[in-house]
């Protein structure tokens, strides 16, 4: 636990990294410094964008002895601000699945090569992201931990399913590889408390390890300090959830 | 959650963004999480024009109630419009 005489230091940069195709894509990249060695963390934004808060979660976890990288997934889509690239991806539907899970396991394979890292990498995403988490955690080999915050569209009808996102997630459940932390509010309605309920159900069935963590008084985003979906007491008690996850499986 | 509904539409028009003027030539309409309204999901409609990059974009977001009232509005000025006689017969035969 940190003390006020400790020294702490950290580095926060762009970075770029072989993707989906071997395209070369940018990042952001926060680590504490010094030679650790330190677990790494692929932190995946969401629908609207790789946006500021996604650079203070990279940090965060920076903060927190992590060496964390969030890929720009809309790197392809041209450059502006991130609202407006948001913007432009989100009328165009979204990018695609298998394209998603090339930039993470770039992400994923950039932090195993460090030689700071000490050779666990956990997955972090919200929303959209907290969807693709998942789906990494599945359907990727090397990730020692996931975390889903209300990852909605893990459950999926056939008429949901687009050539975007051909397959829901949760249809690859019996494929998830590591522990899985997931956070979600009873208000939310995409995922729905019944579609958390059917997401756990394929979890125990599997008999895979996991955790869920739902809150009353929270809907969607409840991380979201920025937004009206905000909810303070939730938000503290999720990250001191999700963190001391991370450190059971990826720091002992 | 991103619920995914995004449609567009190519269009014709002229549109005032932050650098003034610049032709329109596609509408993005989607109802998913805003940017700026103080909401989970709102109705967002961006008027583009792809060709010059992602900032030539004039951005609005509206609650459903407000999306629906645009609408009835939009109708409701094209129909006096037509009335009017101001809709032009070759326009009006193509059902511009």
């Amino acid at each position: 636990m940190y003390q006020t005489n400790m020294y702490e230091g950290m580095l926060a940069e762009t970075v770029t990294l072989r993707g989906a195709q071997g395209d070369s894509i940018n990042a952001y990249f926060a680590r504490p410094l010094g030679s650790g060695p330190f677990p790494g963390m692929v932190v995946i934004h969401h629908l609207p964008g790789w946006g500021e808060w996604y650079r203070e979660c990279t940090r965060k976890f920076a903060h927190h002895g992590y060496a964390a990288i969030s890929p720009n997934l809309y790197f392809r889509e041209g450059h502006g601000t991130p609202e407006d690239i948001g913007a432009q991806v989100r009328g165009a539907g979204g990018v695609a699945d298998e394209q998603v899970l090339g930039d993470v396991e770039g992400a994923m394979n950039l932090l195993g090569s460090l030689p700071f890292v000490n050779g666990k990498v956990g997955v972090f995403g919200t929303c959209s992201g907290g969807r693709h988490a998942f789906l990494a955690a599945c359907r990727l080999k090397g990730f020692s931990a996931a975390v889903e915050c209300w990852g909605g569209r893990v459950v999926l009808s056939k008429e949901e399913l687009t050539p975007k996102q051909p397959v829901a997630p949760i249809d690859y459940t019996k494929d998830l590889s590591c522990p899985l932390i997931g956070l979600f509010g009873n208000e939310d309605k995409s995922p729905s408390p019944e579609q958390v309920n059917q997401h756990e159900a394929e979890l125990k069935k599997h008999g895979k390890h996991y955790e869920f963590h739902r809150y009353d008084g929270a809907g969607h985003g409840f991380f979201y300090y920025h937004r009206p979906v905000y909810r303070q007491e939730q938000a503290v008690d999720g990250w001191k959830k999700v963190l001391a996850f991370l450190e059971k499986h990826l720091k002992a | 959650m991103c619920t995914m509904i995004a449609n567009q539409a190519k269009i014709e028009g002229s549109g005032k963004g932050a650098s003034g003027w610049f032709t329109v030539r596609q509408v993005n309409v989607s109802y998913d999480h805003p940017y700026q309204m103080p909401l989970e999901h709102a109705l967002s409609i961006d008027f583009v024009d792809e060709r010059q990059g992602p900032g030539a974009r004039v951005a609005v977001e509206l609650s459903l109630e407000s999306a629906r009232q645009l609408v009835r509005t939009i109708q409701e000025v094209l129909a006096q419009a037509a009335a009017g006689g101001y809709v032009d017969e070759r326009v009006k035969a193509e059902g511009r």
